[in-house]
């Protein structure tokens, strides 16, 4: 009796903290929900907090009719650059983890640094380099440099997970006269399940949100979701109930994303990296 | 094998430093002279693409795309591409232009602060067009202001052309609450501290000011406050040195008016600033004319009765303009329509459609003013019978680089309150920038 | 051993280092290429006026730049955001190592409904900055947001300026930076020392002791021999405006620690938590004498991706606190302005190279451990 009341009293306050560290991570969240609900002349400073007066529906409209074509490019986007820098990924993991050769340690180091390079001082070289071989201007551009700029990580993620894989397993394999791209093909991508959710939701996320380049490298037909939530938020008079509703819409995609495949990020993490 | 990976990584090294030194040659290659290009005129029916570059959007995108609608009305076989670039105060807009300059494709027109903002960047390396045909053609010599066309150009020719004003120095309040504290708004700076006092003393913030840009944006106000309309122009000519007393005095003034704002400023945004005024947590606000919109439009507040304005003290007569402006880049793909849209923003129709959704008024002296609200109209009358001088927060009187560094230095200045240090490294960047070269 | 893992068919070989090359020419082309013009770049004037023309007019200036950076009178700013941005890092890595390891930790524990709770604390990741940027300035400002929420409990309301305080603590004067370096690194020898003494190891005593003193030597000789860094007094801390942008960097990252650490938990075989019960300890030395030792690995994954993410503490910045509030600037920020602002590309490229050097600085330990550790498994 004693013990089963000392673990209730344990699982209250268990419960009573993540209850606690959830409405703190919250905040923001009703911040921006009850702000793009609010009339534009009650949105102030002081009144912050306080529901609206009247709900206002109206920013959701008007912010969907704003960001629908920038969304359909944000989702060709994403799930294209996504698609294939998780199978660059996936290659390139399983060279590092079951193909090693000499050197092959030196070139994951090498692409592994690539990860560092401050973004906004290669606008100009990335913008030149893109439009001398035509792709400036189309999503095409964007996709390309998104895949490049995410090989490093990916890279990471997939060989981290193919280390897990015993090698026993693969050299028996090899005896039965599995060749590379078979034993590729076969084996390891179908096994890759959730080192691809967790690549996938990583680029997803990153890509998704990003802004620089998609200003920078793509005309205004071509531009994503990002680009025309700055929109909703720019100019130097703004009411502040259409972007907080902007921002809802945007994120979205997102968060569904997380909804659905989160118990398969953290099993893919489970399954990736526990050895460094 | 070691030595394959080795050849493998120095080769796709050459690859991309070839890749590079491609470029550097080219950019080795001497500057063209300094030989001016104007703009030429024709009367083709202009057809193709058109891409407008600005920064309007949100609530100032309507005017924008009133003026537009001018545009296809009069030049139905252009396509416009509304190309707008928002966020960062107006940095993230001056990024993607010169990515897109540098890289070599630069947009039909792009929408710059009249005055160095333009002239400092790209006229002094050599990228725009000399626009004086055009304004002679369109008669636009008679019908803006002389004080403005010298601004906006240099003895080299005449750079953009200006789509609205603004005015820079204004004072904001609520007349019933200054009733009720019994004071009233300030003529000169001196005034203004003993108003402050009173104020201080009844528990309201004398003054709100808010993120860095508007405490330049008051800067610009006290110093043409302090050193007069001429010394203040003779600072921007370089005529005045950044460390003369008169200016060390300028900084002094802007110290102690600085103690009797919000010490949250630097988390506000200008409308966050106006609010306080609004609310009745401060007395006053000096912000530039846009302030007008988002009270009359955003807030709802009837202008005159609702909310009162007057020039920041000490500047009654003078006006602070900025003007936003589109010019015409060297190289674009679609001169003719460039030409076209220049046209549609310098007349009296476009600047009639555009202005009094924007909020601002029109640069030309002849436009029908019954289009205009209360505001708008008093700001006319002054724009007409005031002495103009540019704006250095909006880009009028310094190039970018100043403007920059001006902000550093503000910044240092709001944590040291050292008047000579600021002055001493306004001079350093004077010198630095080449102002008043 | 480490060799016999090594690929020893031919053909294999071709295929993998052929598969690898895309990736590799691409990276050296868009990343190594572009560092390179980078620092080509930041040894040139390249800037202003003529800096801009369709044929840019670059002069080369050698280390010029980077003297200008560190003892430049109007450069402080820059020796701000380099103090800026050790503190963002040391305490951005400990917050969200610390939180989200302290909710994975909660979150073992089968509870009900973990879906639920394991969303809200990822969901902050899932966000763009143009929204957390705008949300938190709203949350941080001084006179709305948290600053309010004691009135609600009838208290009086909070003075703290989160994101524009000028306050700062732990001040020190620039021209004498490398004498406190030095005296940081004496303290730090003097503890490996004490160490090396408890253990008997008498190897590292005497490298320990002998680094200790020389370090302790080269703090006396810099504080009083060597003239100062800059001729004039600097001051710089660890300025206080920058907590409410840890603040929401951790709100939107520890999420993701949590996650790795859950996996990681959840990656401990039973028998270990089993056999630590069966010696009685209790749940807080199960955690913290076994599982944080365990699952190190993964602490070292999550630094290296929470130091990439600390350089996109630009978007934070940027849209929380604005361009120009210096008390929170970054040198990304600082070199975005310099360049696109001010036109300073030259300048810009200087910073960029600095700051990536900072980076290596956090990435070439984990590639040497990493390598290390792979030799040996």
């Amino acid at each position: 009796m004693r013990l089963r009341h000392k673990l209730s009293k344990q699982r209250f306050f268990l419960y009573f903290f993540l209850v606690l560290g959830v409405l703190l991570f919250l905040v923001p969240m009703y911040m921006a929900l009850i702000t793009s609900l609010k009339d534009p002349a009650e949105i102030n400073l002081a009144r912050a907090w306080s529901l609206p007066k009247r709900l206002n529906w109206k920013s959701y409209i008007d912010a969907f009719d704003l960001l629908r074509p920038n969304f359909l490019n944000s989702v060709i986007l994403s799930v294209t650059a996504t698609l294939i820098s998780a199978l660059v990924g996936a290659v390139n993991g399983f060279v590092f983890s079951k193909n090693r050769f000499s050197g092959s340690e030196l070139i994951f180091s090498f692409l592994l640094f690539g990860m560092f390079i401050p973004y906004q001082i290669i606008l100009i070289p990335l913008f030149q380099v893109l439009r001398s071989i035509g792709l400036y201007g189309s999503l095409g551009g964007l996709i390309l440099a998104h895949v490049i700029y995410g090989i490093p990580i990916v890279t990471l993620i997939f060989r981290n997970f193919y280390d897990q894989i015993p090698n026993s397993l693969v050299e028996s394999a090899r005896l039965d006269g599995c060749g590379f791209f078979s034993l590729l093909i076969r084996m390891f991508i179908p096994l890759s399940a959730p080192a691809f959710v967790v690549v996938g939701i990583w680029q997803f996320t990153q890509i998704w949100n990003e802004f620089l380049w998609g200003i920078t490298l793509t005309r205004p037909e071509a531009n994503p979701i990002t680009v025309g939530l700055s929109k909703l938020a720019g100019g130097q008079a703004v009411s502040w109930n259409l972007p907080m509703a902007g921002s809802f819409i945007a994120g979205l995609p997102v968060l569904l994303i997380y909804i659905i495949l989160g118990k398969y990020f953290i099993r893919g993490l489970l399954a990736g990296s526990v050895k460094g | 094998m070691k030595k394959s990976i080795g050849l493998l990584i120095v080769l796709s090294l050459m690859v991309s430093a070839g890749l590079f030194a491609g470029g550097q040659e080219e950019e080795k290659a001497p500057a063209s002279p300094m030989d001016v290009e104007q703009v030429v005129l024709t009367d083709k029916a202009p057809s193709g693409d058109l891409e407008l570059f600005s920064w309007w959007a949100g609530d100032e995108a309507p005017a924008l795309e009133a003026l537009i609608k001018v545009y296809e009305s009069k030049y139905p076989n252009v396509n416009v591409i509304n190309a707008t670039v928002t966020g960062g105060s107006g940095v993230n807009a001056k990024a993607v232009l010169k990515t897109r300059m540098l890289g070599g494709d630069p947009p039909e027109t792009f929408q710059v602060h009249a005055g160095q903002e333009l002239i400092g960047t790209w006229v002094a390396a050599n990228r725009m067009l000399d626009l004086t045909p055009l304004f002679e053609e369109e008669g636009w010599m008679d019908v803006f202001p002389k004080d403005l066309i010298n601004l906006i150009g240099t003895d080299k020719g005449i750079w953009s052309v200006p789509v609205n004003i603004h005015r820079s120095n204004v004072l904001w309040y609520i007349p019933d609450n200054l009733k009720k504290w019994g004071v009233e708004a300030p003529k000169t700076w001196d005034d203004f501290f003993t108003v402050a006092e009173t104020l201080k003393s009844k528990g309201v913030v004398p003054l709100a000011v808010a993120q860095t840009w508007t405490v330049n944006h008051l800067w610009e106000s006290v110093a043409l406050g302090v050193l007069g309309a001429d010394d203040y122009d003779a600072l921007w000519n370089g005529e005045i040195s950044w460390t003369d007393p008169r200016v060390v005095k300028v900084w002094e003034t802007f110290g102690k008016i600085l103690s009797y704002t919000n010490t949250d400023a630097a988390s506000l945004s200008w409308q966050q600033a106006t609010d306080m005024v609004v609310i009745g947590d401060a007395a006053f606000n000096v912000m530039g004319d846009w302030a007008a919109g988002y009270l009359s439009t955003t807030l709802n507040i009837e202008p005159g009765s609702g909310y009162g304005w007057a020039p920041s003290p000490d500047t009654s007569g003078v006006f602070i303009f900025l003007a936003d402006s589109f010019g015409c880049p060297k190289g674009t793909n679609n001169p003719d329509a460039t030409l076209s849209w220049l046209k549609v923003c310098g007349s009296k129709e476009g600047s009639d459609t555009f202005n009094p959704l924007k909020g601002s008024i029109s640069a030309r002296t002849d436009s029908d003013l019954s289009l205009y609200n209360v505001y708008s109209q008093s700001a006319a009358k002054d724009f007409a019978k005031d002495r103009i001088v540019g704006s250095l927060a909006h880009g009028v009187v310094a190039n970018e680089g100043f403007m920059n560094d001006f902000s550093t230095v503000m910044e240092m200045f709001l944590t040291s309150r050292n008047a000579q240090q600021a002055a001493n490294a306004c001079q350093a960047i004077a010198i630095q920038n080449g102002i008043g070269k | 051993m480490a060799h016999s893992k090594k690929l020893k068919n031919r053909s294999d070989m071709v295929k993998a280092i052929l598969v690898l090359l895309p990736s590799v020419v691409l990276v050296a082309v868009f990343v190594y290429g572009f560092i390179f013009n980078t620092i080509y770049v930041s040894l040139t004037d390249w800037g202003q006026g003529a800096g801009l023309a369709e044929h840019p007019v670059k002069h080369w200036v050698g280390l010029g730049n980077y003297r200008q950076l560190f003892s430049g009178f109007i450069y402080g700013r820059f020796r701000q955001d380099l103090v800026n941005t050790f503190f963002y890092s040391v305490i951005l890595l400990v917050g969200t190592l610390f939180l989200g390891f302290l909710l994975a930790v909660l979150l073992d524990r089968k509870i009900r409904h973990e879906g639920f709770y394991r969303t809200i604390f990822l969901y902050p990741m899932a966000l763009s900055f143009i929204v957390t940027g705008t949300i938190w300035r709203w949350l941080l400002a001084p006179n709305g947001g948290l600053n309010l929420l004691p009135t609600f409990l009838g208290l009086k309301k909070g003075e703290f300026l989160w994101i524009s305080s000028r306050k700062a603590i732990l001040t020190f004067n620039w021209q004498h930076l490398l004498s406190i370096l030095f005296f940081i690194a004496a303290l730090v020898f003097l503890m490996l020392l004490l160490r090396a003494v408890r253990n008997r190891i008498h190897r590292k005593m005497v490298i320990h002791s002998a680094l200790f003193s020389s370090s302790l030597l080269l703090c006396a000789i810099s504080r009083w021999l060597l003239p100062p860094l800059l001729p004039f007094e600097e001051i710089h801390g660890f300025n206080l405006a920058t907590l409410g942008i840890l603040l929401a960097a951790i709100w939107q990252y520890s999420g993701y620690t949590m996650a790795l650490y859950l996996a990681g938990l959840r990656g401990l075989p039973e028998s270990i938590r089993e056999s630590s019960r069966m010696d009685g300890a209790g749940e807080f030395t199960y955690y913290w004498k076994i599982a944080i030792p365990n699952i190190k690995p993964i602490t070292l994954s999550a630094v290296i991706i929470l130091s990439h993410i600390s350089l996109k503490m630009f978007d934070l910045i940027y849209a929380m606190a604005g361009a120009d509030n210096a008390n929170t600037g970054h040198p990304s920020v600082n070199m975005y302005l310099t360049t696109f602002r001010a036109n300073q590309f030259a300048m810009g490229a200087a910073i960029a190279v600095i700051l990536f050097i900072m980076a290596a600085l956090f990435v070439i330990p984990y590639l040497m451990h990493s390598h290390k550790q792979r030799r040996e498994g």
